[in-house]
């Protein structure tokens, strides 16, 4: 610990460095650090620079990938609120791969204390701990960690930017520091006279930053504000670059055929395929094949006419067959019993219920399929991919084509969609791999939607066994199996968050995971393991509400307000926004489910209708506490887009296997929540919780239980299974 | 083989296969990538350009059928529509902003046939334009703000 620590304290320090015409800031990392990704532009500055500050003016680097959530403008808010500088004069550039850019509050997350629990000196401790991402190199935008991520460590970065600026200028007019105030990209002397930034930024290389104290947040002027997001312009031009938008001379057009099996290739015939129009190259890639041609277009006609034998899936052929698997777990030992307190057994008294849930796969259909681009030159190679991990994807480029990470030029464009598919590499490999067969010839490769949907790494089906007990209106035991198919990092049978860690007073509960083994690629969804807990919970306990013969959000509530009093306050609020106890007609009902996930407690009512036969969603109220509201617009943005996405995949969302093959191809049948069904929406951020959230993510969880509670309140029709389509007229 | 296209207001030659989709003409041959493929079939609007002032998804129009004047995301600045963009970025409706270009353009040919679109309007003319970030409250907004405000010009 004591070596952790004292690596952690030297990661907060902010250092300077010349670079070419001007300065960088930005955090120093410990002694035996990764290499400076900025090193080749910049000379030997031997930091991880947040801040560059040049004749070109000022540019900030966002060490986190854009997919949609804001990051770009909330990083750029926290160093322009130090560093006072005018929010049009910002340009943010996505910094390179690096392992010093890691990521600290995700790894932080992997500590076993309850966030909702967390002391400060739990909190210091997650942070120390939380360094050691750096010791494994990872630089992920996930987990819903960006804000958290940065929200130090940005804002160091701009005061010390600011008092090096301010102690240059001081030099040059001979004057006290005390006497200099900065604004608007500017140094100024008490005669009003301005020096910019930019003038000062040589002088200010040969100068150590002074020791910096962050400013009250009740002096801000960005952060707590809703910004203009940085990406907006060019997201309304067309002119915003995603991976199949690099424009490079020479390109070629490539697409590929994996496997819809997920298992090897046996062999391929491409004699109809070669002599298609446009065709150029076809190329063996050893579990597949790509086709590269003159248009994108006649490279998928031409990858359908290549007939391919697949050897059989490893799997079970049909979703029937592996639904089976997951019986078998739960009729097995647990692999993870993650709490227990109490002991079901000794419980006496009451009213016992049981249920069972399940939930299918999962694709992520995010609107960009997976592209890429890249070019192979001279044993070098340079690649364009949105991708979530930039240095296991630049690792696996260069082990892919026999290449040193170093000679890997990575470059991060806007991402369309990710929701936790472009944390893997394999798309980003076959580019490297295509470019690699073709030297100097720059590749862009664009899966069609058939294959994005065949080859995902789908969100783990699961299915839960719940029984619990009522007595005297409220809940005194719950006991979970949960089988699915836990992911590598938490380990089998540990995919239980979103059932462990929620702060509801319950005397005897328990909860068990079963390890479900299936060879079926899986993956990151948004929100992972809260995406399906939190409905097996938060429908289990609406039951329990009917058994007590409570009202389901007063039964929660007294739950919540004896172990969390920020959680507690959510209820309250969202009660009070919906107007949660007034009657009712007989064609509307409302439903609620809580969630706590990704550092930031969530509380929704769903209200549904019945019109002539058909339910419609007509409105979500959302009430969430992020600790700091960063950016209100944003925040308000990200729960209403994770709230749609819970409620798509309620709605429609089901992955069904036949022949071992995925049965889903496109959105005709992968359907999502559109215009004409797309809920009305109320959100209110609170800022009770002592420490930021997450928003990326919270509010997904809760969408599919508080309308399926909803559902029930409508129609006495319990909703158990997802997803909703095939058992209600909607 | 060669076929001229007049595009945002500039003549384009396209030398492509006639079945070739003008989807694929614009993004690979003319580098017009701001309309984007998502689908291929018509179902969730990404590639939505205007051909003759009519909203098509460009994904189905094969480069030998295109019969009239096009405008892309690229062009729109240019004409009345350049109200809807503004208003996209007052209501900062983009997130990953990939569906946006096509929703844009749906959008517009929307504004032009029905200058006061009532919310049953928008949801007819918009419900084939998917967004998987779910910004469609904020597109509804920002579709009657910029009919307000083309209606004070």
């Amino acid at each position: 610990m004591g070596r952790i620590k004292t690596i952690a304290r030297r990661s907060f320090l902010i250092g300077s460095a010349a670079v070419v015409g001007g300065v960088a800031f930005g955090a120093y990392k410990f002694r035996q650090s990764p290499e400076n990704p900025l090193l080749d532009s910049y000379g030997s500055a031997a930091l991880n620079p947040f801040v560059i500050i040049d004749q070109n003016g000022v540019t900030l680097i966002a060490p986190k990938a854009e997919m949609g959530q804001g990051v770009h403008t909330t990083w750029a808010a926290l160093i322009a609120e130090e560093l006072d500088l005018d929010w049009q004069d910002i340009n943010v550039l996505h910094g390179p791969p690096a392992k010093a850019y890691y990521n600290s509050a995700l790894m932080g997350m992997a500590l076993p204390f309850q966030d909702y629990e967390m002391t400060d000196f739990k909190k210091s401790i997650q942070e120390v701990v939380g360094d050691t991402a750096k010791l494994i190199g990872l630089q992920l935008t996930g987990g819903s960690t960006s804000a958290k991520d940065g929200f130090d460590r940005m804002r160091l970065a701009g005061a010390s930017a600011r008092e090096t600026l301010k102690l240059a200028a001081a030099q040059r007019l001979g004057l006290p520091i005390d006497q200099l105030s900065t604004e608007a990209g500017h140094v100024i002397a008490p005669d009003g006279s301005k020096l910019s930034y930019t003038s000062l930024a040589v002088a200010a290389a040969e100068i150590d930053p002074p020791k910096v104290t962050l400013r009250d947040p009740s002096t801000w002027r960005y952060l707590g504000r809703t910004m203009p997001r940085i990406d907006m312009v060019e997201k309304v031009t067309g002119s915003a670059e995603y991976g199949a938008d690099i424009a490079l001379e020479g390109l070629r057009f490539a697409t590929v055929k994996m496997s819809p099996k997920h298992a090897g290739m046996i062999s391929f015939d491409a004699s109809l395929a070669k002599d298609m129009p446009g065709v150029e190259k076809i190329l063996d890639l050893g579990d597949g094949i790509a086709v590269v041609a003159t248009n994108t277009w006649l490279a998928m006609q031409a990858a359908e006419a290549v007939d391919v034998r697949w050897e059989a899936a490893s799997y079970p052929p049909t979703s029937d067959g592996m639904q089976k698997a997951f019986t078998a777990a739960l009729s097995r030992e647990p692999e993870a019993v993650e709490l227990k307190d109490g002991d079901f057994n000794e419980v006496r008294g009451g009213t016992q219920i049981e249920a069972e849930y399940s939930v299918p796969w999962l694709a992520h259909a995010s609107m960009e399929p997976m592209t890429a681009t890249a070019v192979f030159d001279n044993g070098k190679l340079t690649v364009w991919a949105g991708n979530q991990a930039p240095i296991s994807a630049q690792k696996a480029c260069a082990e892919a084509v026999g290449i040193e990470p170093a000679n890997v030029t990575f470059n991060i464009p806007y991402i369309g969609g990710s929701f936790g598919r472009r944390g893997n590499t394999d798309f980003t490999v076959q580019v490297a791999k295509i470019a690699a067969a073709m030297p100097g010839t720059p590749i862009r490769l664009v899966w069609s939607r058939e294959e994005d949907m065949r080859r995902d790494y789908y969100r783990t089906a699961a299915t839960a066994r719940f029984k619990g007990v009522v007595d005297k209106g409220t809940a005194v035991a719950i006991d979970g199996n949960i089988a699915a198919v836990s992911s590598e990092v938490v380990g089998p049978g540990k995919h239980l968050p979103g059932v462990q860690d929620q702060p509801y007073d319950i005397p005897n509960y328990r909860m068990a995971g079963h390890a479900v083994d299936l060879a079926v690629p899986t993956g990151y969804w948004r929100a992972v393991e809260h995406s399906f807990n939190c409905f097996f919970l938060e429908s289990f306990i609406d039951e329990m509400a009917i058994a007590a013969a409570r009202d389901p959000l007063a039964f929660r509530l007294d739950m919540l307000a004896k172990q969390h009093a920020p959680s507690a306050k959510l209820l309250e609020t969202v009660a009070e926004m919906s107007n949660w106890g007034a009657a009712h007609g007989g064609n509307s009902a409302k439903g609620v489910a809580f969630s706590y996930s990704f550092g930031t407690p969530v509380a929704m009512v769903c209200e549904v209708v019945d019109q002539g036969g058909v339910i419609n969603l007509s409105k979500m109220w959302i009430a969430c506490d992020v600790g700091t509201a960063l950016d209100p617009g944003n925040i308000d943005a990200q729960m209403v887009g994770g709230t749609l996405y819970g409620l798509s995949a309620a709605l429609y969302g089901e992955v069904t296997f036949y022949d071992g093959e995925v049965e889903q191809t496109n959105f005709p049948d992968y359907d999502a929540i559109r215009m004409a069904n797309c809920p009305e929406f109320e959100v209110k951020i609170l800022e009770n919780n002592p420490y930021i959230g997450g928003v990326g993510e919270a509010s997904t969880p809760p969408a599919a239980p508080a309308l399926t509670n909803a559902l029930f309140a409508l129609t006495g029709q319990r909703a158990r299974k997802l997803p909703l389509y095939t058992q209600f007229n909607l | 083989m060669s076929k001229a296209l007049r595009i945002n207001g500039t003549t384009h030659e396209a030398d492509l296969p006639d079945d070739v989709p003008l989807l694929w003409v614009l993004r690979d041959a003319l580098g017009l990538t701001g309309t984007k493929y998502g689908c291929g079939v018509a179902a969730c609007g990404a590639c939505t350009v205007h051909i003759g002032g009519i909203a098509m998804r460009s994904c189905q129009v094969t480069l030998g059928d295109v019969d009239g004047e096009i405008t892309t995301i690229e062009g729109l600045a240019n004409t009345d529509m350049a109200v809807l963009q503004q208003s996209w970025i007052d209501h900062q409706v983009a997130q990953c902003g990939y569906c946006q270009s096509g929703q844009l353009m749906q959008a517009a040919s929307l504004l032009a046939e029905n200058p006061n679109p009532t919310d049953a309007d928008i949801d007819a003319a918009m419900n084939g334009n998917l967004c998987r970030c779910g910004t469609y409250p904020r597109i509804r907004q920002a579709i009657h703000a910029a009919a307000e405000k083309a209606k004070q010009v």
